[in-house]
């Protein structure tokens, strides 16, 4: 009975290898990697696209800009995300990106935070520890919390090459996510903080920058000013699988725009 | 008979393959965390790496000063014993010899179940509860703080103190007590003058114990301590040397990687240090 069993069950694993085999070849899988900010976005088209093409398999690891854009390069995956622009040194190095979106990245504050607007330079002030009082801007008189990102996050770079505040920023805390941003802004009525504008919601206020408040309609006419492109990052003279070259021209097509818009970035179509 | 011996010497093989895969685990780790993490600090300057109070490993021009991570996890580690020890301490003397059958049992389960709880909900909870709290009581602008990392790893450690310690003192012989008792000692002086000292060496190792699980802490202290690398202050937001690696690992390349590695490696050096102690104060309660 018990070989039986196991006859049974090694028939039945070696079917269902084959039938992994045949979809796979149907179907095919898409790898993708890099920035944890690009999450939303790319989750959402990863669905779509399976709706899409079904039997396609996407995958998607969140490690980060740096990281991504490094598994592209060494063939890990077959595309990068990152929510930077490529450094010369990495297009030097035989890649190339293709702009997916635009996100804006948002100053938020506690809602208790009588302060609705700021402009760029007292944004940077703050973050430089030229400003340490709210009082100095118009609101409460209490120490300023500077809340960021952890050194090397996408949105850190992103923020602090717009504002002008790289290696100049005096940090109370180093976060390494958005979510811990949000919720410790969202706990200490004295802290500033930045998020990506996908990832707002009602815990924390985000302000308007130079009047300006961060939306989708701001982001794309250019008129809100701290925000950053979303890229797909791929390795020159290496033709993408089959399934991969289906998944880029979704992503990039006119199709993909309301899904991109749905995540809360915004498309460049 | 010849059979059997064979038998025997093949079990003993196995045995013998088994008890290598953890030594040869060990090596391993030690092999890799020397080979990755020498190169930076070839780069970098020894003196550099080590005594450099700047750390701003992304920056145009790239500082890899460690010292404010050192400074904070001796401070943490100090900190955490200094809290977590008189109580772990007292608990333990007051399970093992004071306490009735039934608040024994309650207490030692509560203890084995602290041990059990994983350090990120410790995070958790530190920053849902005690960094506003501390930010409130002390009415500092932000909680996030040394002192916060302080607590919650005075608290983490607490089970392997009080039950390592535990072991050390039941060990103690009864005959110890019994004579002090007959010699007209009351109990809890007797606890203290004898069977405290014949178990010194036991609750030292209690104690070694429980500075290796607050220098290796990473999770928790991430979630509480606010991360930015500065020298430690009590109120002020710190790195330790486990958070420096973790909170910049994912996002790392090139030179800021491999130092990285290097930073492991010097708390790997610091681990190793402490293990030796413990292994000192472990043969002495042996003899």
């Amino acid at each position: 009975m018990r070989k039986f069993l196991g006859l049974m069950t090694a028939a039945v694993l070696a079917v269902s290898a084959l039938a992994g085999c045949s979809a796979q070849q149907k179907g095919g899988t898409v790898s993708t990697d890099g920035s944890t900010s690009m999450e939303e976005v790319i989750g959402v088209l990863g669905e779509a696209f399976q709706e899409k093409y079904s039997g396609m398999t996407f995958t998607y690891n969140p490690t980060g800009s740096g990281s991504g854009i490094q598994a592209v390069r060494e063939g890990r995956c077959d595309i990068g995300l990152s929510s930077r622009s490529l450094k010369e040194e990495e297009k030097a190095d035989g890649l190339s990106e293709t702009v997916l979106a635009n996100d804006g990245i948002a100053v938020i504050v506690n809602p208790k935070n009588a302060v609705n607007d700021l402009d760029i330079e007292t944004i940077a002030k703050i973050y430089k520890g030229e400003i340490t009082d709210w009082s100095e801007v118009g609101g409460t008189d209490a120490e300023i919390v500077v809340i960021g990102r952890e050194a090397g996050s996408g949105t850190r770079d992103g923020f602090e090459s717009i504002t002008g505040t790289e290696d100049a920023c005096k940090y109370r805390q180093e976060l390494t996510s958005t979510g811990d941003v949000i919720t410790t802004v969202s706990q200490n009525p004295d802290a500033i903080g930045y998020a990506s504008l996908a990832a707002l919601n009602a815990q924390i206020k985000a302000l308007s920058v130079g009047g300006v408040s961060p939306s989708e309609e701001t982001v794309k006419d250019g008129s809100y000013v701290i925000q950053r492109p979303f890229v797909l990052v791929t390795k020159d003279g290496v033709e993408l699988s089959d399934a991969a070259q289906k998944f880029f021209d979704f992503a990039t097509s006119d199709e993909a725009a309301p899904f991109i818009s749905q995540a809360g970035a915004v498309p460049v179509k | 008979m010849k059979k059997q011996k064979a038998f025997e010497t093949f079990i003993h093989g196995i045995f013998l393959i088994l008890g290598l895969i953890t030594v040869g685990c060990v090596l391993l780790i030690t092999l890799y965390l020397v080979v990755a993490g020498i190169p930076a600090i070839r780069k970098i300057g020894l003196g550099d790496f080590l005594f450099n109070p700047r750390w701003a490993s992304t920056a145009s021009e790239p500082s890899y000063g460690i010292l404010p991570f050192i400074l904070t996890s001796i401070y943490g580690t100090a900190g955490a014993i200094l809290i977590g020890v008189p109580i772990g301490f007292l608990t333990s003397v007051y399970l093992a010899k004071l306490a009735p059958a039934k608040v024994r049992t309650v207490v030692s389960g509560a203890v084995s179940l602290l041990a059990g709880i994983p350090s990120v909900v410790y995070g958790l909870v530190g920053m849902m509860v005690l960094v506003p709290g501390i930010r409130s009581l002390f009415r500092i602008p932000d909680g996030a703080s040394l002192l916060a990392a302080i607590i919650v790893l005075a608290i983490m450690i607490l089970p392997s103190i009080i039950n390592v310690s535990i072991t050390a003192l039941e060990a103690v012989p009864k005959e110890y007590e019994d004579a002090s008792l007959a010699l007209g000692a009351a109990p809890v002086e007797t606890y203290f003058r004898v069977s405290v000292p014949a178990a010194k060496s036991g609750i030292a190792a209690a104690v070694v114990l429980g500075v290796g699980r607050a220098i290796g802490e990473a999770m928790a202290v991430m979630m509480v301590s606010g991360n930015a690398p500065n020298l430690p202050e009590l109120f002020g937001s710190v790195r330790f040397l486990t958070t420096a690696v973790a909170s910049e690992m994912s996002y790392s390349g090139g030179l800021q990687r491999q130092a990285l590695f290097s930073i492991a490696l010097v708390l790997f050096l610091f681990i190793m240090l402490i293990n030796a102690v413990l292994n000192f104060f472990l043969k002495r309660s042996k003899e």
